[in-house]
């Protein structure tokens, strides 16, 4: 088992004062364990000589057991507490990261799973720095600090003690290794059969059509069976480890008893002393069995710290190589340059040695089949992806070398499947444009024909909309979508299937308003609809990742 | 909790079983620890050492006996889980068969259906830390106070006192503190989780409008308030297992204070105070068992209400025959809604007569999909009737009235399987010369040949990615293995461009031969191949004349 991630030490400030603690409250839980084995001793021997036993020993025992519980106790707070602060410094890294250098999530880690990770992970992580680390100090300090001390009393004993106790960190060895593969062996089994029976679940409207429905009962009861036995099979292994374990542990306590007691028979161990060793054997491997014991929720909560950590490192998708200023597409044209590009998780590129040049002032439609690409030159134009091989360049100057904040600054982008804040109409409209008034946000809505849709809300601008705030439907939230990228009447404009969700009406108004912009800004419509396409400058199709020439009659 | 022990119950013997061995792992550890500590202070009376050897052995016989039953106890305790496992998923199953689709469309959105198969699993926990260590804490307490008591009762009283209290007090301390942190960090942990999906999601149009720094002020701003309050709650964490230990030295105490003040033999004293100390390991657990039971029996509590809901039809207690082909269906003045819903369908009629081609067409939410659930007897109509060769369908069996229909619907699953099961699934005995000729028919043929694995290929959520095409494709494959005569397209051609809508209604008409085809669509694409066209329109049909085509 490891016990850390050195990666943890470095980068997150809570860890190091942790394990300060742990340490300290460590060392300090030997003196009730030590102080519980000598009282019991002391008020049984007392006992024995037919002394009267002092109150004040039982309550002195009482306490130091408490003593014992309140430094756990301490041990799981400090613990606790790091477990949370630590969480939130990686959690607020990794949101910072997503947000700064992997805005498309080209990963495919999904927001909710990457949010469950973020925020409910904590309870893994938890349970790591208050049960299992604590646990971990614990079996290195206790042991060896109970065996010095029986040396001091009874050299025999404590030579016993030592023979038995590598027993321990050696099977405890063992055991990590087997039961970690074979743990994860049966997670992805247990994992695959749960899927499994999801699919059954989410299946049955179409089992049933076909009338296969009543069968799958049995199927699922079969399954389950099936992964039992095969479970059972290799846990009879896995648990035999820690078997020897435990066994090398009683018979540890057994041996240290008899040959005490064998000592004691012939008078030459005192009855204290033999009960103080007696006491403190199980105490020995207690530390070694319990962190055993807590394997589990130790690999859980260092899996989710090292799942943050990856994505903390993960190379960035727009690399901000460089800080020169960014060309005005106003002024200069816009041109892929033999630019390809892969997503990660395909091995097959989407986009290969395409050319595309917009001209200042010119609107062009890009069309082409769902698959084609389009939406990943609008990324790469937009900013927010760099191109595996070929160059973005506007006015000659290569993307990479500008400082993607500020050519994201003279673009707006209105992607296929925009979302809105879960903010008011007008903060939504100010997304990019935070000093736009009040009266320059409704000129863009009514640009985007999104004027009537928000005269439509309950309370108008001040409509909270987003998840969790009022409805709107797919064409109503395109709508504000576009409203919010002409708010902030930049150079070059990126509309990716504007017109998707709408009614004809509204299709009509967004090509209106496309018509009126052509000629003052820079313009790129990816379209289905042959009614966008038809005011445009251009028209490109794209088919497999590259141009194709696009007769103009296809527009009318 | 009877109705949960009832959906998750187990094997009698097996649970037996499990309590008995985890009994015998904790009475051998306390009989270890006893017997040595009566050993050492006889030992010191200096007897013959021959009188000792009896309780040599026994410290031996319980060093030994400890770990095997141990062994034993995780065995069958693991083995009762995944009975238990396997025994809940085919019971929930069983009774959630004759929900679908009607009953279960409320599981439809946000992964509610994920959500309840995580509970279904869930419930083997039910056991392996509920019951289980319950039975055990109480049978091994039994034990060791018994045997206290037999040396001294008083020193037994006081064992069954400290034990009983630390069975409690420590579990109600988690329980209580559990629930006050989870009440107090579920609005902070559910704000923060939102806050982070919603500005991932938008990350995008974060970025590129340059307002990524105010999104992540927000979240710091969630986070700040959810490190706060877990900070306050970090108090809580281990305060159980502080009291549980400090209950223990108390009862340690007491019994070696029970057994000085009374007449007990010298050498007992040790015997009963080591016995003290190892009986806790029987109470122990109870605390994470506090722990785990909430969220446990709440699972329970959402996998019984998802299983409560009554099917919405029913067999006749004495079916007619299945009617042979040829035969038309109908639908006829047919109201239906679902449960106390506004009526989706009002004097809705439609008939098919037998190889007839009929479009039904309309805008979403008019009720498509409800006429053809009717239909398929998914759901019983308010008013009117549904009829098969002219006899309503209520006085069929369910199974009789759905075999006569081959579905291709646009939310067909495609299963974790290979391409061939998916397709098989319509007609099992079926051979892979009739697989291969359905996938033909169904233009997927090529596509199917030309991957490495054929048609042992492995698709859906597991398996390789169906585009929006060739799922359609996959789901006319199955209906078209199906020997239903009445085949339903139902909104086919929902996720397709124009051209392979055009191209897929072609194929599907063209495959669909003599069969009758009811194809449910709101699109204008390959509306020109039915013979008749009608419109869904307030929950009630209306005629179209052929020519006119309507509008998308």
């Amino acid at each position: 088992m490891r016990p850390l991630d050195p990666r943890l030490l470095r980068r997150t400030r809570a860890v190091r004062p942790l394990l300060a603690a742990d340490v300290a409250l460590g060392l300090c839980t030997v003196v009730p364990i030590v102080a519980q084995a000598a009282l019991l001793a002391r008020i049984v021997a007392t006992a024995f000589a037919g002394d009267p036993v002092a109150t004040r020993d039982l309550v002195l025992l009482a306490l130091a057991f408490a003593a014992r519980g309140a430094l756990g106790w301490a041990m799981e707070v400090t613990g606790r507490r790091a477990a949370g602060s630590v969480m939130s410094e990686l959690r607020l890294g990794v949101l910072a990261r997503r947000l700064r250098a992997h805005p498309l999530a080209l990963d495919g880690t999904g927001s909710g799973e990457l949010a469950a990770v973020a925020v409910q992970g904590v309870d893994a992580l938890e349970s790591h720095f208050a049960r299992s680390l604590p646990q971990l100090v614990l079996a290195a300090l206790v042991p060896p600090a109970i065996i010095a001390w029986v040396a001091a009393l009874d050299l025999e004993s404590a030579i016993v003690m030592a023979l038995t106790l590598p027993f321990v960190p050696v099977f405890m060895w063992l055991i990590g290794r087997a039961s970690a593969q074979r743990a994860a062996e049966r997670g992805d089994a247990l994992r695959r059969l749960s899927a499994q029976f999801l699919d059954v679940v989410r299946g049955l409207p179409t089992l049933r059509a076909f009338g296969r429905g009543s069968e799958q009962a049995a199927r699922v009861a079969d399954a389950g069976d099936a992964y039992r036995r095969a479970t059972l099979s290799t846990l009879r292994l896995a648990f035999l480890s820690g078997a020897v374990l435990e066994l090398a542990a009683t018979l540890g306590v057994a041996l240290v008893a008899v040959t005490a007691g064998v000592r004691l028979a012939d008078g030459s161990l005192g009855l204290q002393t033999g009960l103080t060793v007696l006491v403190l054997a199980p105490e020995l491997y207690l530390p070694l069995r319990r962190l055993g014991a807590e394997y589990h929720a130790s690999a859980d909560g260092l899996a989710v710290a090292e799942r943050l950590l990856e994505l903390l490192d993960a190379p960035p998708e727009v690399p901000a190589r460089g800080r020169a200023p960014a060309p005005d597409p106003a002024q200069v044209p816009v041109r892929l340059e033999r630019v390809s590009f892969a997503y990660p998780a395909r091995a097959a590129p989407v986009l290969a040695d395409l050319d595309l040049e917009l001209a200042p002032g010119e609107t062009v439609a890009l069309v082409g089949a769902s698959g084609a690409g389009k939406s990943t030159v609008a990324a790469l134009l937009a900013g927010l992806l760099a191109p595996t091989s070929g160059r973005v360049l506007a006015g000659g100057v290569d993307l990479a070398t500008c400082d993607p904040a500020a050519w994201r600054a003279r673009v707006a982008w209105v992607p296929q499947h925009p979302v809105l804040l879960r903010a008011s109409v007008a903060d939504n409209l100010a997304l990019g444009a935070p000093r736009a008034s009040r009266a320059q946000l409704r000129a863009a809505a009514r640009l985007a024909g999104a004027d009537g849709v928000i005269a439509r809300l309950p309370d108008g601008y001040d409509t909270i909309v987003g998840d969790g705030g009022r409805a709107l439907s797919p064409g109503e939230r395109r709508r504000i979508a576009l409203a919010r990228a002409l708010a902030r009447d930049t150079p070059l404009l990126i509309l990716d299937e504007p017109a998707a969700d709408l009614d004809p009406e509204a299709v009509a108004h967004v090509a209106a308003t496309i018509a009126r912009l052509g000629g003052e800004r820079t313009l790129l419509v990816i379209a289905h609809r042959p009614e966008l396409a038809a005011g445009a400058d251009r028209v490109l199709r794209l088919e497999r990742g590259a141009i194709v020439p696009e007769p103009l009659r296809a527009a009318a | 909790m009877r109705a949960l022990l009832r959906l998750a119950g187990a094997p009698r013997g097996r649970l037996a079983l499990a309590v008995a061995l985890g009994t015998a792992s904790i009475v051998c550890a306390a009989g270890l620890m006893a017997t040595a500590g009566y050993l050492i202070t006889r030992a010191a009376e200096q007897p013959p050492i021959l009188s000792l050897t009896v309780a040599i052995v026994a410290v031996r016989f319980f060093g030994l006996a400890r770990p095997l039953a141990r062994y034993g106890e995780r065995l069958a305790s693991h083995d009762l889980a995944l009975r238990v496992l396997a025994r809940v998923r085919a019971r929930v199953l069983a009774r959630i068969e004759p929900l679908a689709p009607g009953e279960l469309s409320a599981y439809r959105h946000g992964d509610l259906l994920a959500r309840a198969v995580t509970d279904v699993d869930a419930l083997q926990d039910l056991h392996l830390r509920g019951l289980v260590p319950a039975l055990v804490a109480v049978a091994a307490s039994a034990v060791t106070v018994g045997a206290s008591a037999a040396v001294e009762p008083a020193a037994g009283a006081v064992l069954a006192a400290g034990l009983l209290a630390a069975a409690t007090l420590p579990p109600a301390v988690a329980i209580g503190t559990g629930r006050t942190s989870a009440r107090r960090q579920a609005g902070a942990r559910g704000t923060l989780t939102a806050e982070i999906v919603a500005s991932l999601e938008a990350a995008p149009e974060l970025a590129a409008a340059g307002a990524g720094s105010g999104a992540e002020a927000r979240l710091a701003a969630a986070d700040r308030r959810l490190v706060a309050c877990a900070r306050r709650d970090a108090l809580g964490g281990g305060l159980a297992e502080a009291l549980a230990t400090a209950l223990t030295g108390a009862t340690v105490a007491g019994v070696l204070g029970a057994a000085l003040a009374a007449p007990v033999d010298r050498v007992e004293v040790a015997l009963l105070g080591l016995l003290a100390l190892a009986a806790f390991e029987a109470v122990t657990p109870l605390t994470a068992v506090a722990r785990t039971l909430p969220s446990t029996l709440g699972a329970g509590a959402r996998v019984l209400a998802l299983t409560a809901a009554r099917p919405a039809v029913a067999d006749p207690p004495a079916p007619a025959p299945a009617p042979a082909w040829p035969f038309a269906v109908a639908l006829e003045d047919v109201g239906a809604r679902y449960g106390d819903g506004p009526d989706v369908l009002g004097g809705a009629a439609l008939r098919i007569e037998p190889g007839e081609r009929v479009a039904l067409v309309g805008a979403s939410g008019t009720g498509k999909t409800t006429a053809v659930r009717l239909l398929l007897r998914f759901l019983d109509p308010v008013a009117g009737r549904v009829t098969l060769a002219g006899r309503d369908v209520r006085e069929l069996r369910a199974a009789d009235v759905r075999a006569a229909f081959a579905v291709a619907a646009q939310d067909a699953h495609v299963f974790t399987a290979t391409i061939r099961e998916n397709v098989a699934l319509a007609r099992p005995e079926a051979s892979d010369a009739e697989i291969d000729i359905a996938l033909d028919r169904a233009q997927l043929g090529g596509w199917v040949r030309s991957l490495p694995e054929g048609r042992n290929t492995l698709v859906g959520e597991a398996g390789r990615e169906l585009s929006g095409g060739q799922r359609q494709r996959l789901g006319l494959a199955r209906a078209l293995l199906s020997q239903a005569p009445v085949l339903v397209l139902d909104e086919p051609t929902a996720h397709l461009d124009p051209p392979a809508a055009r191209a897929f209604v072609h194929d599907a008409m063209t495959a669909a031969e003599g069969r009758s085809v009811l194809l449910i669509t709101h699109r204008p694409e390959g509306l020109e191949l039915a013979d008749r066209v009608l419109r869904l329109e307030r929950g009630r049909v209306a005629a179209l004349p052929a020519s006119a085509a309507p509008a998308a």
